[in-house]
């Protein structure tokens, strides 16, 4: 199946990438279902949108769509920031298929930094964009060390780094990217999502996929899977808690950004999760400041 | 204010509209064409392709022109196109021995057979600005001669006679690698590496290059011998069992001679750095071949003591287009994990105070300790 542009010059193949360029990114994502929490190698091609710009989960997500796929693309948990329309877009004209901003319809969700709120289902499949995907990078910036000491479970240099954390701070200090460990084995760099997401990753029905471009590796995590974020007895794991509500729908234990009103300190606190907010509004949840937006809209 | 960050699909659009109109500049100013790039800013060419990997001047020209002639824009653009292309196989190794040499200069030899031949080359030009460029005025014709069709000797297999340099090495494993279609993996064999530092950003291995020259692994390099000009690409059909001739090439290529006193690796002898890449591109060249040495030191024995010949921070990094997107990725919103940040911040300055309160409060009770 190929896909014309309108010009009639350019061919390109369904969903960009070339049938065995496919097969081979299939395989290295069918190693990574094979062992959970793995960072598999694979040869990531040059995409034509810049790397660090979601090109592995472009790769992932080209090379698992098909023509009856529904696809929604999320950045920073909204549907319209302008990354997430690009990409959006760019599978709309290369594979034609159905999109949408509902995360319930979708079959595959891209995403850069988020998950979405609503429960995922046995089914779905969310696709990250990871920009570093070695959990250990920071703490050991070479890649033949890193390998080894994942080969080894060699995973010391993390707890010390959380324990010093803790001796420095009183708390970890991590708040995104936060360590996990996946199926007893493999600690894992779940993207730079906040690590308020985490427990998302924990048992999902939805199977979920990794993509790092620029770094050629993917991994995946799937359906029904033991995700642990890294912790100690006496400092258990956290998420962050929000004291507000969203200001627009008023929901509580969701992860919200913090909106900048005026130069006076003046801020308003709403959903990241754009398409989970609208529709607790249609459901006829309101904020303190539903109205005032709405206003705005107009 | 929430709504702002709506209407993304409308921005890019606009965006792009208005890129589209600054790319063409004033419309009374009549639009380049890409012969002209090809042409005049042959050079910019050249490195297109060769960072860009595709050896193809027209599209080039194409994508500088796009570029606005910004070149990792452009060789951006070529490598985008370039994943999309089917592959037919390899072509034969390029025989540098027998190309039609334009330019060949030895610094290790006051002369030699065939001759030192300076080609279009900026060596040796005064840089003053010529105000006559300025206008369309006519250019000489060029000195020429018959060549003899006999092939320039390498510099590397005069050496090589004597027993003086070390062999060319065979490759490690029979097949040779690729690094567009298999994963990057580390240590590499020097037939990838090449390949990475072929189509490396030319600043970056410039400046990795110049450190070796200013003591950061040091490697006492002389030019052996640089030479340009067109080589023979051909490729073997398996259906007719012989080799056809695909076309022809420019390339730039440049042979390092090293002195190397010995280690318990190898005997004292001179050994190779090597620069191969498209177009005329002398700098790239040189630059490569002075990182290529460098990050031999593994395979000589040489102690590791500088970034030059750190081979997993020179191949991890020399990639501009790689490079570029994650630099300028900073640029797309953040704002879900700065949130993230915010609050811990704001926590820990929470503590901080509280601890500086409590601690003021037990200071004030004891002044002469504070001084």
């Amino acid at each position: 199946m190929t896909i014309h542009t309108d010009d009639g010059l350019a061919t390109y193949n369904f969903a960009y990438l070339d049938e065995q360029t496919k097969r081979m990114i299939r395989r290295a994502i069918l190693k990574g279902i094979a062992i959970p929490g793995y960072q598999v190698p694979f040869a990531s091609r040059e995409m034509p949108m810049p790397y660090g710009w979601g090109t592995g989960g472009v790769q992932v997500t080209a090379a698992v769509i098909g023509p009856d796929d529904v696809l929604k693309v999320i950045d920073q948990g909204a549907d319209d920031t302008t990354n997430a329309v690009s990409i959006r877009n760019f599978f709309a004209k290369v594979a034609e298929v159905e999109t949408t901003t509902d995360t319930a319809t979708a079959s595959i969700i891209q995403t850069r930094h988020r998950i979405p709120e609503e429960k995922l289902k046995e089914g779905q499949i969310l696709v990250y964009q990871v920009p570093i995907p070695e959990p250990l990078r920071f703490l050991e910036p070479r890649e033949t060390e890193t390998r080894k000491m994942h080969a080894l479970s060699e995973y010391g240099l993390m707890h010390v780094k959380l324990y010093e954390d803790i001796a420095k701070n009183g708390h970890i200090a991590t708040t995104y990217a936060y360590p996990v460990k996946v199926e007893g084995r493999y600690v894992m760099d779940p993207s730079p999502t906040p690590k308020f997401d985490n427990p998302k990753m924990h048992m999902s029905d939805a199977l979920q996929l990794f993509g790092a471009g620029r770094e050629k590796r993917i991994y995946a995590i799937p359906p029904h899977t033991d995700v642990v974020s890294l912790d100690f007895e006496d400092y258990p794991f956290e998420v962050q808690t929000f004291v507000e509500p969203c200001a627009l729908c008023a929901a509580h234990g969701v992860y919200l950004d913090e909106v900048i009103l005026d130069d006076k300190g003046g801020r308003m606190f709403v959903c990241s999760d754009t398409d989970h907010c609208e529709k607790r509004r249609e459901g006829g949840h309101r904020g303190h400041l539903a109205g005032d937006a709405r206003e705005t809209a107009q | 204010m929430y709504v702002a960050v709506k209407g993304g699909e409308t921005a890019i659009r606009n965006a792009h509209r208005l890129l589209a109109n600054r790319r063409r500049g004033d419309p009374s100013v009549p639009s380049l064409t890409l012969e002209q790039i090809a042409e005049q800013l042959a050079l910019a060419c050249d490195r297109v392709m060769s960072e860009g990997s595709v050896y193809d001047r027209d599209l080039a020209a194409l994508a500088i022109k796009q570029a606005r002639g910004d070149l990792i824009e452009a060789i951006f653009l070529l490598r985008a196109y370039r994943t999309t292309l089917p592959r037919f196989g390899y072509s034969e190794p390029v025989d540098t021995a027998a190309m039609q040499v334009e330019r060949r200069i030895s610094a290790t030899y006051k002369d030699l057979p065939g001759g030192q031949m300076l080609g279009p080359t900026f060596d040796y030009t005064h840089r003053l600005l010529d105000p006559a460029l300025a206008g369309d005025e006519e250019v000489e014709a060029p000195e020429s001669h018959e060549s003899d069709e006999t092939p320039v000797v390498r510099v590397s297999d005069i050496l090589a006679r004597e027993g003086l340099i070390e062999n060319d090495g065979v490759s490690e494993s029979e097949e040779i690698g690729d690094l567009t279609r298999t994963p990057m993996e580390f240590p590499m064999n020097r037939d990838t590496r090449l390949q990475a530092l072929s189509r490396g950003d030319e600043g970056f291995l410039l400046a990795l290059g110049y450190s070796t020259q200013r003591g950061y692994a040091r490697s006492h390099p002389f030019a052996g011998e640089i030479r340009i000009g067109e080589v023979d690409v051909e490729f073997d059909v398996p259906e007719l069992g012989f080799t056809v001739t695909l076309g022809r090439i420019r390339v730039t290529e440049c042979q390092m001679v090293n002195q190397f006193q010995g280690s318990s690796k190898a005997p004292p002898q001179f050994t190779r750095g090597y620069g191969l890449v498209f177009g005329q591109s002398e700098r790239k060249a040189m630059a490569m071949a002075l990182c290529d040495r460098a990050l031999r030191a593994t395979e000589l024995g040489e102690d590791i003591v500088a970034a030059a010949q750190d081979e997993e921070f020179v191949i991890s990094h020399s990639d501009n287009v790689q490079a570029t997107g994650f630099v300028e990725h900073l640029k797309l919103p953040h704002y879900v994990d700065f949130q993230a940040e915010l609050d811990l911040v704001r926590r820990m300055r929470a503590e901080h105070a509280a601890r500086r309160d409590s601690d003021s409060d037990s200071d004030s009770a004891m002044p002469e300790a504070a001084e």
